[in-house]
């Protein structure tokens, strides 16, 4: 049967096929929807870890009592689980274990661009590139196959583009899960002291040696010859691109881009006169290839940054830097914004006036960056907020007492801001921190985490306590705050930074898009035309339903616009109702 | 439509607006019709008011999910203004089919750009098939406003040939039992629109 799936979905229902029933993961764009997906199929057992490392040892900790198991991440989290994926490519893996990296070129919903093929190399772990949903799907499968014959870690890279896109894929019957779990005592194999790690460290290039010859004949590294005047290497989803634009070219399309088939690569330039690398980000293949002593044309033409598309590819190859027919028009832009009667809105509202330095971090409050609200000041990755904070105020000493703040979402905090929470208090820092609870993974789409009490699979679990848990790490001054009262949030606040030592505020308001939380729906505001003096205050809120509308100007009236809003979208949440002086929305 | 030659429809518009759905049933309604059929859109930040696209290709045997420019067929704009942020996708013979709804922006919201005027004359100039739809009041005369996206389906099944009973039958799938009636007819509202 043949079914319209995303490169995600079909990576799920592929891991399901091939009979494994274990993952964890820590939700991420683009890689999201695969353990969502996979969560839906009967007799899986799959969660959401509090990040990314978590999320690999657990899966090493089953892969290592038997089980095939599969951990999820975008590329960033890879960084964070780095620690655990470089060891267990020592140890192996025993039953089997697949690491899925999805990666994002062109920055869609990230804060950098890296290219994690890169860590199949630095690792030395084999690493797989679908183009499409039905190689999504084989691919993975394909990818525990290699786990369990070699013993080694397997990396399955994705793309947003490939994770993203839907096209048609075949299902096929789902093999039934096999339980090989046992209690096995390797210490040679799994404690990595020195001792043994060295010895373990000669297996890994055996085994690397192993998989070169391997790849040889992979059935996934494919060679189309045309025609023989000009051949593409490439892989992933470059190669629909280039296919596109360029169907009568000879091709090698590699399913394993890790370690490369040196062999079928000589092979190929033995067949075609001219070659070129069409590959997204950094030149992973081509500096291999022209390291074999192979001419080939790679980065000298096409881009660095950014994903591909096929009119990149064809203007690349053909050196045609085309002026387009119809110019760019120059319109209003329209970056995302926080939603009507978001909580975040009012805190960073706040905070833009206070004039303090606010280290943010990654979740939908990282939009307040923005005009009008202005609220935030730096992002680096999940957790930073914390410890840069601190890191200012001991810098700035005297300069900086009042005027550090550290904001970080609930899911933020769990999945890295409590070791630096930690040290604060530890190491005496003066900053405020205010932990965003909306009770929910957000930005992501609103996924399960310790403080929601339930599991992914939809279990009432253990509920983390934020408060108890930040008093027991050392912090003294701890409020829980409304964030759409205004007042309140300002004076704690105020107060917080004006107190010696460490201090948390728990911004704590339930997401506007959080479906379980029991949202009372206020009703919609309105501006009184009369009343509203065009002072443009309510404005400062960024508020998507508050727009300025021009008016004629009245004798006697500076009046020039008042405010409107649209009441399709007001929430009721009021923030507006409070910063209005004029009593004119209600 | 050409059968053989991969043909581009690009779906634009604001994060809310039901494009992705949209993209959906019109891949699903492709895929019944025998095309092969690929698509791609990018989501994450989406929900938050921002710009979302949706790029739709069909034919023999598709290779890209994305179009490149000045190469797309069809383009749906669900937002009026933003038809004008994709032009440079377009071919010369492309058509267009906007819906009348705007959704400000935020510079438009603060006073500080003014929505763009006269989109309809500016592309009218320019291409040849034009079409603007008040998706929503179609879609509010049908029973829900949140239908508006089913209403521009309807209207750009138009261009396709596509047989009417696959859409039904991918429009029956694609909602709950209570949902059909309403959709099946916002989908006619956009075909005689």
């Amino acid at each position: 049967m043949k079914v319209l799936m995303s490169g995600n979905e079909a990576i799920a229902r592929g891991v399901f096929e091939a009979g494994v029933r274990f993952a964890a993961a820590y939700p991420g764009t683009p890689s999201t929807e695969i353990l969502e997906e996979f969560s839906k199929y009967e007799g899986v057992y799959a969660e959401w870890s509090p990040n990314e490392k978590v999320a690999v040892e657990v899966a090493i900790g089953a892969a290592l009592a038997g089980e095939k198991a599969l951990a999820v991440m975008k590329h960033v989290g890879v960084n964070v689980a780095a620690d655990p994926i470089f060891t267990v490519s020592y140890t192996g893996t025993n039953g089997a274990l697949v690491i899925v990296s999805a990666d994002d070129p062109s920055l869609h919903s990230s804060q950098n661009e890296q290219d994690n093929r890169n860590y199949a190399k630095f690792a030395k772990i084999p690493m797989l590139e679908p183009a499409d949903a039905q190689e999504a799907k084989e691919f993975v499968k394909l990818a525990f196959t290699i786990s369990e014959k070699f013993d080694t870690p397997v990396f399955l890279r994705s793309t947003t583009r490939v994770s993203h896109s839907k096209s048609l894929v075949t299902l096929e019957e789902p093999s039934a899960h096999q339980d090989k779990t046992a209690i096995t005592y390797k210490p040679e194999k799994f404690v990595m002291v020195p001792a043994m790690a060295r010895l373990r460290r000669i297996e890994v290039e055996k085994r690397l040696v192993k998989l070169k010859e391997f790849t040889e004949t992979f059935s996934e590294n494919k060679m189309e010859i045309n025609d023989p005047d000009v051949g593409i290497i490439t892989a992933g989803m470059p190669y629909n691109y280039a296919k596109d634009v360029f169907p009568n070219y000879s091709y090698l399309k590699l399913g394993m881009v890790y370690p490369l088939p040196e062999k079928l690569i000589r092979e190929f330039a033995s067949k075609v006169k001219k070659i070129f690398v069409v590959e997204e980000l950094d030149p992973f293949l081509e500096e291999q290839i022209k390291a074999m002593g192979i001419k080939v044309t790679g980065k000298e033409i096409f881009p660095y940054t950014n994903e591909f598309d096929p009119g990149i590819i064809e203007n690349a190859i053909n050196k045609s830097a085309k002026t387009l027919t119809v110019p760019v028009q120059a319109i209003p832009s329209r970056p995302p914004n926080l939603c009507p009667g978001c909580p975040h809105r009012g805190l960073f509202y706040i905070l833009g006036k206070l004039k303090v330095f606010v280290t943010g971090d990654i979740g939908c409050y990282t939009l307040s960056f923005m005009k009008p609200l202005q609220g935030l000041h730096s992002c680096i990755c999940m957790g930073a907020s914390i410890g840069m904070a601190h890191g200012m105020s001991k810098a700035l000493k005297e300069k900086g007492k009042g005027k550090i703040v550290g904001v970080i979402g609930d899911s933020t905090f769990i999945h890295s801001g409590i070791t630096p929470l930690l040290n604060m208090a530890y190491n005496k820092s003066n900053a405020l921190i205010i932990i965003c609870d909306n009770s929910t993974t957000a930005m992501t789409g609103m996924q399960e985490h310790p403080a929601t009490g339930y599991t992914l699979l939809g279990e009432k679990t253990k509920q983390l306590d934020l408060k108890v848990l930040v008093s027991a790490l050392g912090i003294e001054n701890i409020k829980i705050i409304d964030p759409y009262d205004l007042k309140e949030t300002r004076n704690a606040i105020k107060e917080e930074l004006a107190k010696e030592g460490a201090s948390v505020i728990i911004s704590q308001r339930p997401c506007v898009l959080f479906k379980r939380a029991k949202l009372k729906t206020a009703k919609s505001l309105k501006v009184d035309p009369d009343k509203c003096t065009g002072c443009k205050v309510c404005l400062g809120l960024g508020c998507p339903p508050i727009y300025w509308q021009k008016i004629e100007k009245n004798e006697g009236s500076k009046r020039e616009g008042i405010s409107v809003i649209d009441e399709n979208l007001c929430t009721g949440c009021g923030l507006c109702r409070q910063i209005c002086k004029f009593e004119a929305i209600s | 439509m050409d059968s053989i030659k991969t043909k581009s429809i690009l779906l634009a518009g604001v994060g809310g607006q039901g494009i992705l759905r949209a993209s959906d049933i019109m891949c699903e309604a492709l895929m019944e019709a025998g095309f092969d059929v690929k698509k791609s859109e990018v989501h994450g930040m989406a929900q938050r008011g921002g710009c979302v696209t949706s790029h739709v290709r069909f034919g023999r045997k598709v290779y890209s999910p994305l179009a490149k420019l000045e190469s797309v067929d069809i383009l749906i704009s669900f937002e009026k203004m933003e038809a004008l942020r994709y032009l440079n996708y377009l071919n010369n013979d492309a058509s267009i089919i906007i819906n009348s709804e705007k959704i400000y922006p935020p510079a438009v919201n603060m006073g500080d750009l003014p929505y763009p005027e006269d989109i309809i004359k500016f592309l009218k100039e320019r291409y040849k098939s034009i079409k603007e739809i008040n998706a929503v009041e179609l879609a509010q005369k049908a029973g829900n406003i949140k239908a508006a996206n089913v209403v521009l389906l309807g209207a750009v099944s138009n261009l396709m040939e596509i047989n009417s009973t696959i859409w039904e039958k991918i429009i029956k799938k694609s909602f709950p039992e209570k949902l059909i009636k309403m959709n099946l007819a916002a989908f006619q509202m956009g075909i005689s629109a």
